[in-house]
């Protein structure tokens, strides 16, 4: 477990969260490296499908990331995440997946510092937690049944 | 005898797909006049050697219903798409895993140990647990192997139509059959048969309000208004994020969709797509409110994969 590096996916919103990673990086600021950013307009179009399919690809811990409660660029795109989130951690739950390794922040385009303590923050915690359990099936393979066979 | 050879099997499955194409009602008659029927252990006695005698491909059509939980469900499927020409995934539980699917929730240990030990009506102190071979004076017995979850049809074998519906409805299945009766072109591989290109709301009559949603409750909680939207009422109807085919059939008899027919074309995570749909309808931008609404929905993994756990993302429990 010594040499276990978490995967982490980070759903970053382009207006606040993506903003303060991306000054954190200007900054030069020393974040953990485990996060892959994948820049979205809004935190609030995070999809479940999106989380559950980045788990079940391989990523240990999934970070969305949005504006601030009431500076949300589309008005409350961000509530909608946050209620998303706190559902998909009960799904997760039942999975009998640890509900930490979902977790959502709201970090502002000025918030380099915050940015860069939640990423390590986080990956340290992912990482006391282990990689996530594969489930040994075929990968979703509801369209045609070729993945099952390959 | 030229005429084109159907085989129906059942894996693990309830029966009630069975009973759907015996409810296509005289129009069955069609079919045994149309179809040789070469193989149908619900109705008629055939063997497994009588299907492993044929020749490969030798099956025209094999409707094939059930999910895959022991290793007998798999070596049929592994043996019927050998001699099927066409294999359909016939009904939830071989399209989606259904509710037998349900139990990839928990693991086979935890359901070996409900079943065999404390089930109120198991008596079994010496903690027996079944065994894929026994040996008797006779010889060697084998039961099949239990799994440590379902998969679908299409995730043990390419599959070439899905017949979705918990059961498909006899209309439906007429449908489908009538097309392969009447040689009609057959869409691509992968497609789905006999179900709807939209979802489930869009057959619904009912009276659509904007959703702003503070309590959920359950159907026995509240006599739910029948011209009104069962969602707009908080009943957790799973409408918005089923494929349409069935006709809306529940939601008529005021019970919310449980979502049978599947994910809606271009879908793959039946559930994820309502928990996206009703996490923006919760009226509530405070954690702690929102929670206590969320409270309200008693099994939530359950109730967004009712009939899909083993063909969503996440497929099983994690342990």
């Amino acid at each position: 477990m010594a040499d276990f590096e978490p995967r982490i996916v980070g759903f970053l919103c382009n207006w606040c969260a993506y903003s303060g990673a991306d000054l954190a990086g200007v900054s030069r600021l020393k974040s953990a490296p485990n996060l892959r950013i994948i820049r979205i307009m809004c935190s609030g179009r995070v999809d479940a499908a999106l989380v559950l399919q980045a788990f079940r690809l391989g990523a240990d811990g999934v970070l969305v990331a949005g504006c601030h409660p009431g500076d949300c660029h589309y008005q409350e795109g961000n509530f909608k995440a946050l209620r998303r989130v706190l559902l998909l951690k009960r799904i997760l739950r039942d999975f009998g997946i640890d509900e930490r390794r979902l977790r959502l922040e709201w970090i502002s385009a000025s918030e380099a510092e915050k940015f860069a303590r939640v990423s390590t923050e986080f990956t340290e915690e992912v990482r006391a937690l282990g990689p996530l359990a594969a489930v040994d099936y075929p990968a979703a393979a509801r369209q045609t049944g070729e993945e099952a066979a390959a | 005898m030229n005429k084109p050879k159907l085989a129906l099997y059942w894996a693990a499955s309830c029966g009630g797909c069975e009973v759907a194409v015996l409810d296509v009602e005289e129009k069955i008659l069609d079919v045994a006049a149309f179809f040789d029927l070469v193989f149908w252990p619900c109705a008629m006695d055939f063997k497994y050697k009588d299907v492993e005698a044929m020749p490969d491909g030798g099956i025209d059509l094999c409707l094939f219903n059930g999910a895959i939980r022991t290793s007998e469900n798999e070596s049929m499927a592994r043996l019927l798409r050998r001699k099927a020409k066409i294999l359909a995934a016939f009904g939830s539980c071989a399209c989606d895993g259904c509710i037998p699917g349900l139990a990839n929730l928990t693991d086979k240990q935890s359901i070996f140990r409900r079943v065999y030990e404390e089930s109120p009506s198991t008596a079994n102190d010496a903690g027996a647990r079944p065994q894929t071979h026994v040996e008797v004076p006779e010889g060697d017995l084998e039961i099949p192997e239990f799994f440590e979850t379902v998969r679908t049809l299409g995730q043990v074998v390419p599959v070439d139509y899905y017949v979705p519906g918990c059961p498909p409805q006899p209309p439906q299945i007429v449908a489908v059959l009538s097309a392969i009766m009447e040689g009609k072109p057959l869409p691509p591989a992968g497609a789905v048969l006999g179900a709807g290109e939209k979802t489930c709301c869009d057959e619904c009559g009912r009276v659509r309000q904007e959703k702003r949603l503070k309590h959920f409750r359950r159907p026995s909680e509240i006599e739910a208004k029948p011209e009104e939207c069962l969602l707009d009422q908080g009943i957790i109807c799973l409408g918005p994020a089923t494929r349409s085919g069935c006709g809306a059939l529940c939601v008529k008899a005021n019970m919310p969709c449980r979502g049978c027919y599947g994910p809606p074309p271009n879908v793959e995570d039946q559930g994820a797509k309502m928990i996206s749909a009703l996490a923006s309808v919760i009226d509530s931008q405070d954690p702690g409110e929102i929670n206590w609404i969320l409270d309200q929905i008693p099994d939530p993994a359950g109730t967004f994969y009712r009939f899909s756990v083993p063909g969503s993302s996440l497929h099983a429990r994690r342990r």
